[in-house]
């Protein structure tokens, strides 16, 4: 193969890899906008807060002297699944349910008053500097000819795709065989009358918000040992890219949101290819525009009824 | 009580696991290690109070219930004279006000009047996108982009072509109107919290390509050295430029430094007066009454014969319009600009005055302005705690009172009990 389509392939695969952890992300705003119809704006900040418990369980865990690299790997997930979901438990309590029913617009202004407050808590309580911890899982595997050039995949990219993968089944799963998922999809359907059937609505929507924010946790223990530095500020731009491809995808829809996210990652990785790499937000953005210009309702959504 | 207790355990276990690992254990950086050390016994104190404090207002959430209840309800209207005498009032009030503000700042420091003039920048930034957010109710989370495109118009039109503040300040403001009608159209059409994010989008894009686009912006070195403002030709410095006088040459007074920080309040009152003007004049014509009619209902706009499209595009383009003016005499006022000054965070400011002050209605929106910008000041110790502060605020503000602390009141008729 030349060598352009290598360099091709190579950024298909990080496309990829950085897309599966927008589609994680993006699954929590496309769950809780199918439900009650508003925009977490507060969910990428979950995303920053488990990429910090991250941090912090696995530098603990190594400092009280488990070497063992999995289970570290594996008690600093559940760490950042459990607090990421007791935030985004949290703030639908106190910041979303008490405006329910209200104007739409409120409930978006107290979601960006919530982000900005998390944001500035974990930098008074973690400092505003940029954390950079060395790279735990090292190595993988090449191929192309080395002459050429060199097509690399590194484990920590097959962990990404690995644990979306199993995530995303798991998710499937719920939401298709278990009693509470046939709960959600009633819940999306029709609010009010589920209510009626007897089923604690405000329950399933807190359970959104708590699998949504654990997706954004498993994103952010994925991201933060793929980068390797993490800062109070990051949550920002990632919670902007995830909406951008729950909207490509269809708002509401799950399924969308996984390809939206990956089509999002591999679009970014190939502007950030052929072009300054500063470009690529205004690539993802642009890209969100002309979604909403010619296909409002995303790639696999529904057209929404206005009803008087 | 005993029901109650489950649910605060849970609140208070709930208020344990949200600050135990983030505020009780601290990352730091120490070379290239990261370490990771608990806090010290005070922020632990600090955890165990909140959590304290949680479990017994959940404990004890129903009797402080009914006692919140049988507290009177703040009603700032009622604190007003009768409409009548109001009527009356209000041209002598509104020369008072006037007066008041021309005459001032000749009695004060020279920090109060630079505060006041970025104040009255906020107060023009948050009349404008009263009428996007307020009037017409769409929410715009880019309004900064305009903001930028302003002090953009005027600093790279100074620097090359040397062309004078009163000449931009128009051309400012057409162009951020330009923008506004340009991004404006293609999303429009869009449903209220969809815009909300591809405005924002717009405003980071319009950021990447200010800190980018080096040899036009000086990237994110920014502009400097812009020129201020003068006095049909007379220059506010201690030495005029070649070809130019100064102020106190031509009106033989001494150089008195404070002059030139006067003189750019006044402007920022004359600018502040004359969108004040505009915006009461525009929101009585049929088109302002458009604005309204389609926050209320979009629906039945329609089916009026009302086209959707073009009202919220004149809500856009105008609001778009006066962040452009108050983004010029910005740079004029700065004397620098970069891209540093025109965040997303700019934009959550403008709209928490819109909110803070109740959407809709502008003496509200001017309090909230004011209260803005000189808390911070106020509480400079608290620095730190600032935009902690804002974001709580912005939630508490929503939750207590989500009309504002001033809401709009529409004029109206009631039928009296006989």
């Amino acid at each position: 193969m030349s060598e352009t389509s290598l360099y091709v392939l190579q950024q298909l695969i990080n496309g990829l890899t950085i897309g599966s952890t927008y589609a994680l992300i993006a699954i929590g705003y496309t769950m809780v906008y199918g439900i009650i119809g508003m925009i977490n704006f507060a969910h990428g900040e979950v995303y920053m807060i488990g990429s910090y418990t991250t941090f912090i369980a696995i530098i603990g865990l190594l400092t009280l002297g488990v070497s063992s690299l999995p289970i570290v790997l594996l008690l600093a997930l559940i760490t950042a699944i459990v607090i990421a979901s007791t935030y985004g438990y949290a703030i639908e309590r106190v910041a979303y349910r008490p405006l329910r029913g209200g104007p739409r617009l409120i409930p978006l202004i107290t979601a960006i008053g919530m982000s900005i407050f998390l944001q500035n808590y974990i930098r008074l309580a973690q400092g505003s500097r940029d954390m950079a911890m060395p790279a735990l899982v090292t190595g993988g595997i090449q191929f192309g000819d080395p002459a050429v050039f060199e097509v690399s995949i590194s484990w920590m990219q097959m962990i990404i795709w690995g644990v979306t993968l199993v995530s995303m089944t798991a998710l499937a799963l719920f939401i298709s065989r278990s009693r509470l998922g046939r709960a959600c999809r009633a819940c999306a359907q029709d609010l009010k009358m589920t209510n009626l059937l007897g089923i604690d609505t405000n329950r399933i929507i807190a359970l959104t918000f708590i699998i949504g924010a654990a997706l954004a946790a498993v994103a952010g223990v994925l991201l933060s040992l793929y980068y390797g530095t993490i800062n109070p500020y990051i949550g920002f731009m990632a919670g902007l890219k995830a909406f951008t491809a729950a909207v490509l995808g269809g708002i509401g829809s799950i399924p969308g949101a996984m390809l939206g996210g990956l089509i999002l990652g591999v679009t970014e990785a190939l502007t950030a290819a052929f072009f300054p790499s500063e470009y690529k937000d205004v690539v993802a953005f642009g890209l969100l525009v002309l979604i909403l210009l010619f296909r409002p309702t995303g790639l696999l959504g529904k057209p929404e009824v206005e009803k008087v | 009580m005993q029901r109650a207790l489950f649910p605060a355990l849970f609140a208070a276990g709930v208020t344990f696991l949200l600050t135990c690992l983030v505020i009780g254990v601290k990352l730091e950086q120490v070379g290239s290690e990261l370490t990771v050390t608990g806090a010290d016994p005070a922020t632990w104190g600090w955890i165990a109070t909140a959590v304290v404090i949680v479990f017994l207002v959940q404990l004890f959430q129903s009797p402080l219930g009914t006692l919140r209840r049988r507290l009177p309800a703040i009603e700032a209207h009622g604190l007003l004279p009768g409409h009548r005498l109001r009527e009356q009032l209000r041209p002598w009030l509104i020369a008072l006000v006037i007066v008041g503000l021309c005459v001032w700042p000749f009695m004060v420091s020279r920090g109060a009047v630079d505060l006041a003039t970025l104040t009255l920048i906020y107060v023009m930034l948050g009349l404008g996108l009263n009428i996007v957010v307020g009037f017409a109710g769409l929410l715009d989370l880019g309004y900064v982009a305009f903001y930028a495109v302003g002090a953009y118009t005027y600093a790279l039109l100074s620097e090359y072509f040397g062309l004078s503040f009163w000449v931009c300040l128009p051309l400012a403001g057409l162009l951020a109107a330009t923008f506004g009608c340009i991004l404006g159209f293609p999303v429009l059409r869009l449903r209220g919290d969809y815009l909300a994010i591809v405005t924002l989008g717009f405003g980071e894009i319009i950021r990447i390509l200010l800190n980018n686009w080096t040899n036009v912006t000086g990237g994110p070195n920014g502009i400097g050295g812009i020129d201020k403002p003068t006095l049909f030709g007379l220059e506010f410095s201690r030495r005029a430029s070649d070809g130019g006088e100064t102020f106190h040459q031509y009106f033989g007074i001494e150089y008195v430094s404070s002059h030139k920080v006067i003189f750019l309040y006044l402007v920022a009152v004359l600018l502040v007066l004359l969108t004040l003007y505009v915006i009461n004049r525009v929101q009585r014509m049929p088109i302002g009454r458009a604005w309204e009619a389609l926050r209320e209902d979009e629906i039945a706009c329609r089916s009026l014969g009302l086209n959707p499209t073009v009202i919220k595009l004149s809500a856009f383009t105008m609001g778009a319009a006066f962040a452009g003016f108050a983004g010029c005499f910005f740079a004029a006022r700065q004397g620098f600009i970069s891209p540093e000054s025109f965040t997303f965070i700019e934009s959550a400011i403008i709209l928490a005055i819109v909110v803070l002050g109740g959407m809709g209605s502008q003496l509200g929106i001017i309090m909230a302005a004011i209260a803005m910008t000189i808390l911070p000041e106020l509480a400079r110790e608290f620095q730190e705690y600032r935009m902690l502060m804002f974001g709580g605020v912005m939630v508490l503000m929503m939750l207590w009172r989500p009309q504002g602390l001033l809401p709009m009141k529409r004029p109206h008729l009631e039928l009296k009990n006989p």
